[in-house]
């Protein structure tokens, strides 16, 4: 039979207003939890019994969206993704995530990440613009190639590894672990043609250079991604690149459509929903 | 220069110190190894008669200024690397760029000229 059993847990809440309050506070509010009950369902709580102004950034409840990033118990985690139970202790204390700017209570402002992020054109670049406004169908690539960015690409930017990172905390010219882990997830995929373009933001100052290997990020992910991983091979790249040892290739070409007799059992593709541009 | 080539100096520096240092290990401490090559006079690596055997040495000379190099070069881009997240402004960044930049030309040129010079003072010292 499941526990249903409640538990007394104290709620330790960082608040801070900018250009109301003078310095962050620290608030505690006393709430029942239940078993399974999430960090973020004990925030709802405080809000609605205790602190209807507490403000922090949450959507989708399942680890997807990646809004929910804060400082828990003095690590950076979802907090939807975050059972009380997990924590194994009656405090748990909430902050917003370090190394931001706080826009209000637990809401950081994650402006710096997503304009480093766009800096390094985190999307395919290819010659064939009029092939990516129309396709005409998929570029080739084989599951090995998947593989070598496919972990990077489960990445849901929510900015636990900027608050985990060491150098981002000292360095503001570091381009910081998520940024940079984009960076390499597109450099690596075969379907894209922009790591020269990418190489002249990289080989400066903001790029991975700066890095320590300290593995924080890594460690913090809740997606499982290892940018300290990225980074490395991202210096690998970077440094083969400038001794002429890195192999360059065109991005991957478009696939040959399968020819022969259509078998006659599959159904038909439904209408395009989009139309064709021009 | 942009960070990347001087990280990548800063490794192929690394390379070097590593070879380097594994010759030194193996002439200093091993000195019954190659003893023809590098203990012509057998006995201890650290005798007089040894060392300025080395120092005469053409070998001796460019492997002394190539270390010399590499290690000034990795020791000081390990020191700007730790000033720089000190967080300079601008200004101080670039006043550390070339203080450390004179300071490891000033330091390789005394040295080289040291390990160049050595085998004229080996002969006038009567080894």
């Amino acid at each position: 039979m499941a526990d249903t059993s409640l538990k007394q847990v104290l709620f330790r809440l960082r608040r801070y207003e900018p250009g109301k309050d003078r310095e962050p506070r620290w608030e505690e509010y006393r709430i029942d939890a239940l078993p399974g009950m999430t960090v973020l369902d004990g925030l709802w709580k405080v809000k609605e019994l205790f602190a209807p102004t507490l403000a922090w950034r949450s959507s989708c409840r399942m680890g997807i969206c990646g809004s929910c990033g804060m400082l828990i118990n003095g690590r950076p985690r979802l907090a939807c993704n975050t059972q009380i139970s997990e924590l194994q202790s009656d405090v748990v204390a909430v902050g917003p995530l370090p190394n931001f700017d706080i826009i209000k209570d637990l809401v950081p402002d994650l402006h710096s990440m997503f304009e480093a992020h766009r800096e390094l054109m985190p999307h395919l670049l290819r010659e064939d613009l009029k092939e990516q406004d129309d396709p005409t169908g998929e570029y080739w690539q084989t599951p090995h190639e998947l593989e070598q960015y496919l972990q990077f690409s489960y990445c849901i930017k929510c900015g636990c590894c900027m608050a985990a990172c060491p150098t981002v905390a000292t360095d503001p010219h570091y381009a910081g672990p998520m940024p940079l882990g984009q960076a390499h997830r597109y450099d690596s995929d075969t379907r894209d043609g922009g790591f020269a373009k990418r190489r002249e933001v990289l080989s400066g100052g903001s790029g991975p250079w700066r890095c320590h290997f300290a593995g924080e990020c890594s460690q913090v992910c809740p997606k499982g991604v290892d940018p300290a991983k990225a980074i490395q091979l991202m210096k690998q790249d970077l440094v083969f690149d400038l001794l002429r040892l890195r192999a360059r290739k065109p991005a991957a070409k478009v696939a040959a459509k399968p020819s022969g007799k259509k078998r006659e059992d599959i159904p038909a593709p439904p209408a395009r929903t989009v139309k064709a541009a021009g | 220069m942009r960070d990347r080539t001087l990280w990548t100096w800063h490794i192929l520096a690394g390379v070097v110190i590593l070879v380097f240092l594994g010759l030194h290990m193996t002439i200093m401490h091993l000195n019954g190894t190659f003893p023809t090559f590098n203990n012509p006079f057998g006995g201890e690596a650290e005798s007089w008669q040894n060392v300025a055997a080395r120092m005469k040495s053409f070998f001796f000379a460019v492997t002394y200024v190539v270390m010399l190099g590499a290690a000034l070069y990795h020791g000081l881009y390990g020191l700007r690397n730790i000033l720089l997240e000190l967080n300079p402004g601008h200004g101080l960044r670039r006043t550390i760029n070339v203080a450390l930049s004179v300071l490891g030309l000033a330091l390789f040129a005394f040295g080289a000229w040291v390990a160049v010079s050595a085998p004229g003072v080996a002969s006038r010292m009567g080894g």
